[in-house]
């Protein structure tokens, strides 16, 4: 098992260490290969059979399945890498911060609005 | 004698090139942010740098976590973009430079920096966005860049301190190379921001701004932080501040402050717009 790189948490974050990158290294690996056209058609003809040649584990096939962005940083996702997954489904980075927030796309960018003014 | 004439930092997102793909730069939402790119291009066109050194970070188009090099650089006559995932469209290929970035890993590997060397290096987002912001419509070919990489993405990252002095012993290279010509760096990404988790759309302007104020008078306090600090303060993504703080270590000389533009949020991030002049002591 590889070690934790920090001892230091930090709420609704998930810093991806080694222990992360090993868990995550095929589900990682397949949305890197959505660089290219080829490999997102091949995704979108048969997701399953797809997610099964990078062999995913069944709680990343769900998570895959499910759009569940949470559930794919848990199983060891880079957001670097699933940015490439949630742009083969067309969802840009405001809605990825809505899903994972539990707001619409519009209340999420309202609040960067806030956050940007320095309102927090 | 090569010369560190000065510096910019930027923001490198993507969604600035869907920007300026459909011309939306007068609209509400990115006016503040492109208003303050003029005084910038302007003083680029005048001081006419024969070469840019570029800090950015790779966002899995050339490295995966298969090989995942904490430094890299390239020495290459030319770079290409290529598609990250969005069927993004292809651009102009950025020119290199190839005879000074050798002369940089030779004297940067000598004191210390174990610097992942590349003749083939794709340039994603991070590089080329920079590069179309300050000359518009892809109209960068003319000018040489010496892209320089650092692993934002996966702990263990180089921290602050360390990406410092990185910048050190780049300044100290260009310093030493004979050519008589002139390098601006441009430090590219950040400011504040979190892209995943519970805690996405994480903006810390008051630090944003210090951290700008600190890059001009006090550099040394930012590498009084580590990458965990960082992401405390900043957001997850915020550890990309890492180009800014080494991209002020290359600035040996004394450094004014001629143009700033901070504006959030820009997508999810805080953006943060600097032109640093650097002054070097005349020999002799």
């Amino acid at each position: 098992m590889a070690s934790n790189y920090t001892d230091r948490k930090f709420q609704g974050t998930y810093l991806f260490d080694g222990q992360m990158a090993k868990k995550g290294y095929g589900l990682n690996k397949m949305c890197y290969s959505f660089n290219d056209q080829i490999a997102r058609d091949a995704f979108n003809a048969d997701p399953e059979a797809y997610c099964e040649k990078f062999k995913l584990t069944e709680a990343q096939k769900e998570a895959i399945r499910n759009k569940d962005v949470i559930g794919l940083l848990r199983e060891g996702g880079s957001i670097y890498y699933l940015a490439k997954f949630t742009g083969l489904l067309k969802l840009n980075m405001q809605d990825i911060g809505g899903l994972q927030t539990g707001m619409s796309t519009d209340e999420f960018k309202a609040m960067l609005e806030r956050n940007g003014r320095g309102e927090v | 004698m090569a010369k560190i004439i000065g510096a910019v930092t930027t923001s490198h997102i993507p969604a600035i090139a869907n920007a300026m793909a459909n011309g939306l730069e007068e609209t509400p939402y990115w006016k503040p942010f492109f208003d303050g790119y003029p005084p910038v291009r302007d003083w680029l066109n005048e001081k006419k740098p024969d070469v840019i050194i570029l800090f950015y970070n790779d966002h899995g188009l050339e490295f995966f976590i298969d090989k995942k090099p904490t430094f890299a650089m390239g020495v290459a006559d030319e770079y290409y973009n290529s598609d990250e995932g969005w069927g993004i469209p292809t651009i102009p290929p950025v020119t290199g430079e190839s005879d000074l970035s050798w002369h940089i890993a030779n004297s940067i590997v000598d004191e210390g920096f174990d610097m992942t060397i590349c003749q083939e290096m794709k340039v994603d987002h991070g590089l080329t966005v920079p590069l179309n912001l300050m000359w518009p419509g892809h109209q960068y070919g003319h000018v040489k860049v010496i892209p320089v990489c650092i692993n934002c993405e996966q702990y263990p990252m180089a921290q602050p301190w360390r990406t410092f002095e990185l910048g050190r012993a780049i300044g100290r290279a260009v310093a030493s190379y004979e050519e008589d010509i002139n390098v601006v760096v441009f430090g590219t990404g950040g400011m504040s921001h979190q892209l995943d988790g519970e805690r996405a759309g994480f903006i810390n302007r008051a630090f944003d701004i210090d951290c700008l104020d600190k890059l001009v008078s006090n550099p040394e306090a930012l590498t009084k932080y580590s990458n965990m600090d960082l992401v405390e303060q900043g957001g997850a993504q915020a550890v990309e501040l890492n180009m800014l703080i080494a991209m002020r270590g290359t600035l040996l000389g004394k450094v004014t402050e001629r143009h700033r533009n901070y504006h959030a949020p820009i997508s999810n991030t805080g953006s943060g717009l600097m032109l640093l002049e650097n002054e070097m002591p005349t020999a002799e």
